[in-house]
C-alpha cells in the first residue's frame, strides 16, 4: 500500500474529512478547488495537524495513534503549486537545500539533465518563468532522498506546451524511480493521463 | 575643521556608547521583534507595549525609571551592585544601557516588520526538505529579515548617538563617562564662547548619522537586497 490516509480536520467552516487507501504509482486527488486537496497534502508533510486520524505512506507510520512525525522525518518530496523556491538562494543552492539528508536515487546531475536545468543553475529564482521554476521545485523535491512525492497542481500557472513537457518528466520520475506519487489536480485530462488510481474529493 | 583633544573625547566616547549599546541591543531585539512576529501567547499586546513604552515616554522619564531600577539602592542595581560590585552609575555603561533602552523599540520595529514579511510558508518547505526548525530558521527565516535587521541596526545607532534625556536623567553629565556628543553639545551651549564648540560637534552628529545610513545602504545592495533601509 502507498498511501493509506484517513484525516478529518476543521479549518474554520470547511470540515475535511477524506479516506483514501491507493497502490503503487501515481495516486490521483481529483477535486474542485476548494476541495481541501492542498489541505490533504499538508497534513500528509506534516505541515498540518489533522484533529483525528492516521496517515500511512509506504508502511510507515507518519501520525496516529499517538505518533505525529515532524515535516523533515516524514521524508516528503513536496512540490507546492507555487514551487516556493527560496528567493535567496540560486537555483543551485535551492536545488541542493534537502541534498544533506544523504544520497538519494538520483543526483545532482541527473536531475539537472532531466529537467534541463544546466543553464538556470546560477540563475535567482525571481528571474524564472513559471515552468522554469517549477521544473526546479520537482528537482529540489526529488534531491532531498524522498520516500514518496506530493505534488499540488504543479501544471496549474503553465501553457499547454510546458505542461505537455513537465508531464512527460512526472511520467519518467514515476516509471524510472518508482516513488509513490500524490498528485492533486482539478484538470481531468492530467488525471487520466498520469494516474493509476484516483481518489475523487468533493466540496 | 580642527577637532581638539576634548572633541575626540567625546566623539569616541559617544560611539563606544552607541555600538556598545546597539550590539548588546541586537539579540534582544531579534528575539522580541520574532516572538512578536511570530508568536500568539497571552500578554502579547502587554509585552507589545513594555518594549514600545519608551518610544512614547518622554525620555527623562525613562531615565528616571532606570535610575529606579538600576541605582544603587534599585533592586536590579542594588542586586549587581552587592553581587559583583558592579554599577551602571556615572559610568559610561549606564550611557550605553540609556541608549540601548531608548533605541530598542526602533530595534523591534525594523526587525519585526521584516520578519513578518517573510512568507512562513517557506519555512514549511524547508522543514519537509528535512531542516529541523532551527535550521530552516538560520538559513531560510533569518538571512530573509537581514534587510530589517540593517535597518534595525542603523536607526538604533542613530537613536543611540542622539540619545539626551534618558541619559542626562540616569547618569547625569560626567565628561569622559556621559557626556556623549549630544549633552556636550547642550552642555556648550551653557557657556559664553562655546560656539564653535557646538559648530564642531554638529557637525560631526550630522557626519556619524549621514555615515551610518549610507554605510547599511551599501551592506544591503552588496547583499543583493533589493530592499531598502530607509
Amino acid at each position: 500500500m502507498s498511501f493509506d490516509v484517513e484525516v478529518e480536520k476543521r479549518l474554520g467552516e470547511a470540515e475535511i474529512a477524506v479516506a483514501f487507501a491507493s497502490g503503487p504509482g501515481l495516486t490521483a486527488l481529483f477535486g474542485p478547488s476548494g476541495s481541501g486537496k492542498t489541505s490533504i497534502l499538508n497534513m500528509i508533510a506534516g505541515l498540518l495537524t489533522p484533529d483525528r486520524g492516521r496517515i500511512v505512506v509506504g508502511g510507515e507510520l507518519l501520525f496516529g495513534n499517538g505518533i505525529n512525525l515532524p515535516p523533515e522525518r516524514r521524508h516528503a518530496g513536496y512540490v507546492f503549486q507555487d514551487a516556493r523556491l527560496f528567493p535567496h538562494l540560486k537555483v543551485r543552492a535551492n536545488l541542493l537545500y534537502g541534498a544533506r539528508r544523504g544520497e538519494g536515487r538520483i543526483g545532482l546531475d541527473e536531475v539537472v539533465d532531466l529537467f534541463g536545468l544546466d543553464h538556470l543553475l546560477g540563475r535567482w529564482p525571481r528571474t524564472l518563468s513559471g515552468g522554469e521554476a517549477q521544473r526546479v521545485a520537482i528537482g529540489r523535491a526529488l534531491l532531498s532522498n524522498p520516500r514518496f512525492l506530493l505534488l499540488d497542481e504543479p501544471l496549474a500557472s503553465l501553457d499547454q506546451a510546458r505542461a505537455d513537457e513537465i508531464m512527460g518528466m512526472i511520467e519518467r520520475v514515476r516509471d524510472e524511480l518508482k516513488l509513490p506519487i500524490l498528485y492533486v489536480s482539478h484538470q481531468r485530462a492530467e488525471v487520466d493521463r498520469l494516474a493509476a488510481s484516483v481518489v475523487a474529493i468533493r466540496r | 575643521m580642527h577637532l581638539t583633544p576634548d572633541d575626540w573625547e567625546v566623539i569616541r566616547l559617544s560611539l563606544k556608547v552607541a555600538i556598545v549599546g546597539v550590539v548588546v541591543t541586537l539579540p534582544i531585539a531579534f528575539a522580541l521583534a520574532y516572538v512578536l512576529a511570530r508568536g500568539r501567547f497571552p500578554g502579547r499586546i502587554l509585552l507589545d507595549a513594555i518594549v514600545h513604552l519608551p518610544l512614547v515616554l518622554p525620555p527623562v522619564v525613562t531615565g528616571w525609571l532606570l535610575l529606579i531600577l538600576f541605582g544603587r539602592t534599585g533592586p536590579i542595581g542594588g542586586w549587581l551592585d552587592r553581587a559583583f560590585g558592579f554599577t551602571f552609575m556615572f559610568r559610561w555603561t549606564g550611557a550605553a544601557l540609556a541608549a540601548a533602552v531608548m533605541a530598542l523599540p526602533l530595534m523591534v520595529r525594523a526587525m519585526r516588520l521584516s520578519i513578518e514579511a517573510v512568507d512562513p510558508r517557506l519555512e514549511g518547505a524547508a522543514r519537509s526538505l528535512g531542516a529541523s526548525p532551527w535550521r530552516a530558521f538560520r538559513t531560510v527565516t533569518l538571512p530573509l529579515s537581514l534587510p530589517g535587521v540593517w535597518a534595525g541596526l542603523v536607526l538604533g545607532f542613530a537613536r543611540s548617538i542622539g540619545e539626551f534625556g534618558a541619559t542626562i536623567s540616569f547618569v547625569s553629565n560626567i565628561p569622559g563617562q556621559t557626556r556623549t556628543l549630544p549633552i556636550a553639545i547642550y552642555t556648550a551651549l551653557q557657556v559664553p564662547d562655546g560656539e564653535r564648540i557646538v559648530v564642531r560637534l554638529a557637525l560631526v552628529s550630522v557626519a556619524l548619522s549621514l555615515g551610518a545610513l549610507v554605510a547599511s545602504e551599501w551592506l544591503v545592495r552588496r547583499q543583493g537586497g533589493r530592499a531598502h533601509v530607509l
